[in-house]
């Protein structure tokens, strides 16, 4: 409750701010993450995606603000502060957090048509998820949904990103995913007995390949098409293109 | 000064596919110059079947299924001061860890086991019956992680890890300056 | 308790209630979306589970989709997707239970019901299952039977419980024998004992009625504001806001309309203060919740009641009543014009993050109990996004005395920085388990004095996300500064194992967590996991650190309090018993993991091969 800021208020003056000691300029009412990106630094996330509202449930996204830990992706930006970002510290942090997503689901990753193109995967890289691991592994066995013939859902490899409720609910109005249950059984699910019950089409904005973050909303006849070497990660880490804007 | 001792290094395949021991071959014309500075002991490149010596280096490949890998993981553990988990499987099972997620029932292992050897549909397995040689290692409840069964030093990612992490790790654990790998380096598949 | 694997109860067959009777109890809360959780305890109540047919025919009532009314329905321990007994009694688990019998308990009623624990039976007579802290730590081990509670639970009692319901006895009639009680107050103290021990000056000794509030209406709302600060006042709730500037962060800017909210979720583990409050004091809490609406503008309120005291609501619903037909409550409040003001009771349903303001506002909208994300806060925007403040019952209790008798009165008490008294819920190992109200700034020992606990081992303070104190520091003192407490002081003597302790407190929050941030819901159940090795002493030296650092880790991390605190159970201990921890550790035999059981890895196949291992087994012959 100690920082109750004025966001609120709307003046339409930009102002400054830093991020690991660079100064960025960011509008009144953006989030940290929002300036960052317009700045050209990219703040490690998995739950927050461009077009839609923010969530601030993966934490991957976990900065310093003043001494305390936000997640920049629903963290106003506020005049004058000084963030903490890509410091050893908050990676491993972060590196924390893919490691538990890793570990709460199956992430098989050789045999998983998502490889290469996978946000978490190539998290993982970004934040040198090489050592030995600590975590025990929760092994789950969950519904594997294919009764839909173009769509199929493997909701072993699902990071409870929620991206897909929200591009759904918010971008094609249907609504076709929710959570259900709590804490570690809290999971998405379909608003239907199965996805051939609801009216999924391979078209939707939450069934494209850029909303699902994992392998978890397949497109059936799909996967493995793109040869390794060419898929999205293979051509640079997670977040190269946002940090090529600062170059630019 | 003295001449450096060659550093001894073991290798062993348990529940991989051999691929990341190919892999090793990956390494190409460099695999010369580490070969200067190694000599190997126990390993199915060498046809070694124990260990002759303590060794500073083991690199297991594979996960654990059986019993006989277990045995073998834990006679390497004694035997090495440096343990590296070479690939996926050795890493967190890999392929042969997707008999855990299918295994929830009552008698899961049964259960495995029937449906690869009798009940699966395109089975042809004229005995009906699950192999039971008195030769054969008993299979464990679960495919096991290397490091869930014994403590594991490195990691070197991959299904199959490159020639170029195998020898860019090696290398630099010789050199005594290993710091993490290039980020270009890891990738999981 | 393995997460993982849901325990699959018997179920019954049924079949679901006709759809015109659901849409109808829709209908009585018109339809409104945001009164999910009203409907859904409804539908539970009437027909013992809420049927996907069901969810069908209320998303459509309430213009929403089925996954969002499962969403919602899910997510409660009360609501049930399947069909449950006509008597569910639900046995709290906590770990004071368990150390004064619960076995013995348990045992009686799965054999005297023929049914285990999650189960529930075939006829649909009885469901019997386990539930969190029901907030009678004083009288335990205790249960609720439907709604009802029962307390002080023997293996003789539960016998005789057991009986009288299985020959159709109902619940109300065991829990409140003899004549029917003339008061709902009287049917409250005969079902539950308020244990009042010491009364102080402020809240349980003599209070005049509305003393607080006429002086409310005499002065401005600016002057309340401003009384409240010079009070010294801080919430009760835990987190020890200080009062005044919550009510003028809420009063200030425009707004059409602002709201009132009591928390009276009351979920933490060991605490229990707040139900004596309501069963002794419900005016009072009332007066000051007036008080709130009147410094702050707000026309409406909440009492934001957890499930497991809806044995209180007939009690507060016939003291809300009393007070509308006394022009206390509802339009033009003791004549004053513009001064108008009522109350609901949202009742919650088995989910102590609700007790979090921000998931207890998603649950009064009719969502299911999650975090809202902050800023906002509540003050600015909060329930149905206007500006709203949440105190605690004892809270509001405190802001309508200090009205009465000022504020230099209340900052007089204490000590600086924590002005006035607190209620403290004793239970555990001490002679006298109950309600105490002291001023602050009190140390362990004398606390442990008073209440009869000076051989304690062990005292947790302000419950599993508060701190877990040795005798070496008995001699902290009870004050925002020291030791906070939201007021449970649970107390341990040397018999108890500390390292069991710990571990039900964090399967409590497994069981707890809201699962919406990664650290809280996957990181406490590695946590449960790695304590759980240090009890079968499987626990390396540098497992001590691992501890640590995932604490640390989650509690940097989550998104909320409850993820945040989480981890103080292991901190706390590792802090004050480092030798418990340290003695249950043995390094690794040349690097072999002694988490690693060969025996019972290879005994499945053992018994499918028939044959005995040529490695492991040293005689196989057999
Ligand atoms: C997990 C969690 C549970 C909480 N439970 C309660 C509760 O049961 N009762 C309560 O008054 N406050 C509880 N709180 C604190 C509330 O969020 C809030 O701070 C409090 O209701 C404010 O009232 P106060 O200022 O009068 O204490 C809880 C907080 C967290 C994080
Ligand atoms: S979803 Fe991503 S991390 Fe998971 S198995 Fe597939 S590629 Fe690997
Ligand atoms: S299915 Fe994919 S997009 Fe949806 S919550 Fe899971 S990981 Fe996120
Ligand atoms: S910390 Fe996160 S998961 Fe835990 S209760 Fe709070 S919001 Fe939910
Ligand atoms: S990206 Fe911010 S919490 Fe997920
Ligand atoms: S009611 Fe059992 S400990 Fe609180």
């Amino acid at each position: 409750m100690s920082a109750i800021s004025d966001t609120g208020t709307r003046r339409d003056t930009t102002f400054t701010f830093t991020i690991d000691g660079v100064e960025i300029r960011a509008q009144p009412g953006q989030t940290i993450m929002e300036a960052a990106d317009d700045a050209g630094i990219y703040i490690p996330r998995l739950c927050d995606h461009e077009g839609l509202r923010h969530q601030g449930s993966c934490r991957v996204c976990t900065v310093k603000v003043g001494g305390r830990s936000v997640s920049a992706c629903t963290q106003p930006a506020n005049p004058g502060t000084n963030v903490e970002s890509e410091t050893p510290y908050l990676t491993k942090l972060r590196r924390d957090l893919v490691e538990m997503l890793f570990h709460e689901g199956n992430h098989l990753c050789p045999m998983c048509e998502a490889s290469g193109n996978c946000e978490l995967q190539a998290m993982a890289y970004r934040l040198d998820m090489t050592n030995p691991t600590k975590f025990p592994y929760l092994e789950p066995n969950r519904d594997l949904d294919a009764s839909h013939p173009d769509i199929a859902l493997d909701t072993n490899r699902c990071i409870s990103c929620g991206r897909c409720i929200r591009a759904s609910m918010d971008v094609d109005g249907k609504g076709l995913f929710g959570y259900v249950g709590r804490g570690i059984k809290r999971r998405v699910a379909v608003n239907g007995m199965d996805l051939a019950h609801t009216d999924a089409a391979v078209t939707d904005h939450a069934i494209s390949a850029e909303v699902c973050p994992v392998g978890c909303i397949i497109r059936k006849r799909e996967g493995f098409r793109i040869p390794i070497g060419e898929r999205e990660f293979d051509k640079g880490l997670i977040g190269h293109e946002i940090e090529e804007k600062a170059n630019a | 000064m003295p001449e450096l001792r060659k550093a001894r290094i073991a290798t062993a395949s348990l529940a991989g596919c051999f691929g990341c021991h190919m892999a090793i071959l990956d390494i190409d014309e460099r695999l010369i110059g580490l070969m200067g500075l190694v000599e190997f002991d126990r390993s199915p490149v060498n046809d070694i079947k124990k260990f002759t010596k303590r060794c500073d280096i083991g690199i297991i490949e594979g996960g654990c299924c059986n019993e006989e890998n277990v045995h073998v993981l834990q006679d390497f553990r004694r035997n090495c001061d440096v343990l590296i988990a070479l690939g996926q499987c050795a890493i967190m099972g890999g392929l042969p860890a997707m008999r855990n997620a299918v295994m929830h029932s009552e008698n899961p292992l049964l259960e495995c086991l029937e449906e690869a050897y009798i009940s699966g549909r395109f089975i042809r397995n004229t005995t009906h019956q699950i192999p039971n040689d008195p030769a054969l290692p008993l299979v464990l409840d679960k495919v096991y992680p290397l490091s869930e069964v014994v403590k594991i030093d490195y990691n070197i990612p991959g299904c199959a890890p490159t020639g170029d992490v195998i020898y860019s790790t090696l290398a630099s654990l010789l050199a005594g300056k290993f710091r993490g790998f290039e980020r270009e380096l890891i990738k999981f598949d | 308790m393995d997460v993982q694997t849901s325990q699959a109860p018997e179920t019954v067959e049924a079949a679901p209630p006709p759809k015109a009777e659901i849409l109808e109890i829709c209908a009585e809360y018109g339809n409104d979306r945001h009164r999910m959780m009203d409907i859904l305890h409804t539908v539970q109540n009437r027909y013992r589970w809420i049927a996907p047919e069901t969810m069908e025919a209320i998303a459509e009532a309430t213009d929403l989709s089925r996954i969002q009314v499962e969403g919602v329905a899910s997510f409660y321990s009360f609501f049930s997707l399947k069909p449950k007994g006509r008597v569910t009694i639900r046995l709290c688990d906590d770990i004071i239970d368990r150390f004064h019998g619960l076995d013995a308990v348990v045992a009686e009623f799965e054999r005297a019901l023929g049914i285990k624990m999650g189960q529930t039976s075939r006829d649909g007579a009885f469901s019997l299952e386990f539930t969190p802290c029901i907030g009678m730590s004083d009288q335990a081990p205790a249960a609720m039977i439907n709604d009802v509670v029962i307390t002080k639970l023997t293996r003789e009692k539960a016998r005789d419980v057991a009986n009288a319901l299985r020959a159709g006895e109902t619940p109300e009639k065991i829990a409140v024998p003899g004549f029917s009680p003339s008061s709902a107050h009287e049917r409250a103290n005969r079902m539950v004992n308020s244990n009042i021990r010491h009364a102080g000056e402020v809240l349980l000794g003599p209070v005049p009625q509305n003393a607080g509030l006429t002086k409310a209406v005499s002065i401005t709302p600016t002057q309340i504001i401003t009384t409240m600060e010079e009070s010294g006042l801080r919430g009760c709730g835990g987190a020890g806001f200080v009062t005044g500037r919550k009510w003028r962060f809420a009063a200030g800017g425009e707004a059409e309309r602002r709201f009132v909210i009591c928390n009276a979720d009351e979920g933490e583990p060991g605490t229990f203060k707040d139900r004596v409050l309501l069963t002794e004091r419900p005016h009072l809490l009332i007066e000051g919740m007036t008080v709130a609406a009147r410094a702050v503008g707000a026309r409406e309120g909440i009492i934001y009641l957890r499930g497991e005291y809806e044995y209180l609501r007939p009690l507060l619903e016939e003291v809300l009543d009393e007070r509308r037909a006394a022009g206390l409550l509802g339009t033009e409040i003791m004549g004053v014009r513009n001064f108008h003001f009522d109350i609901r009771i949202q009742l919650g349903a088995g989910a102590y993050v609700c007790g979090e303001e921000g998931a207890l506002i998603s649950s009064c909208e009719g969502l299911p109990g999650e975090p809202k994300t902050r800023p906002p806060f509540p003050v600015q925007r909060g329930y149905l996004g206007y500006p709203t403040v949440v105190n605690n019952v004892e809270t509001f209790c405190h802001a309508a005395r200090i009205l009465d008798k000022g504020a230099k009165w209340f900052f007089d008490m204490g000590k600086e920085g924590s002005h006035g008294t607190k209620l403290f819920s004793v239970s555990g190992d001490c002679l006298n388990p109950g309600i105490y109200e002291l001023p602050y700034g009190h140390s362990i020992w004398e606390l442990l004095s008073i209440v009869g606990g000076e051989d304690a081992a062990a005292v947790q303070v302000g419950g599993p996300s508060g701190t877990m104190i040795g005798r070496d520091s008995f001699s902290r003192k009870l004050t925002f500064d020291d030791l906070a407490t939201g007021g449970a002081i649970i107390i341990f003597n040397g018999s108890r194992n500390i390292l069991e302790i710990v571990e039900y407190y964090m399967s409590f929050f497994v069981h707890e967590s809201c699962g919406y941030c990664t650290p809280c819901r996957v990181g406490n159940v590695f946590l449960q996991k790695a304590i759980a090795k240090f009890r079968k002493g499987l626990a390396n030296p540098e497992d001590i650190e691992y501890l640590r650092d995932l604490s640390s880790t989650i509690i940097e991390t989550s998104r909320c309090g409850l993820g945040i605190t989480s981890p103080n159970p292991v901190l706390t201990t590792l802090k004050s018993f480092p030798l418990i921890y340290s003695t249950m550790t043995k390094p690794t035999k040349d690097g072999i993991r002694d988490t690693f059981d060969i025996q019972a890895a290879i005994d499945g196949a053992r018994k499918i091969a028939k044959r005995r291992s040529y490695i492991f087994d040293k005689d196989f012959s057999q």
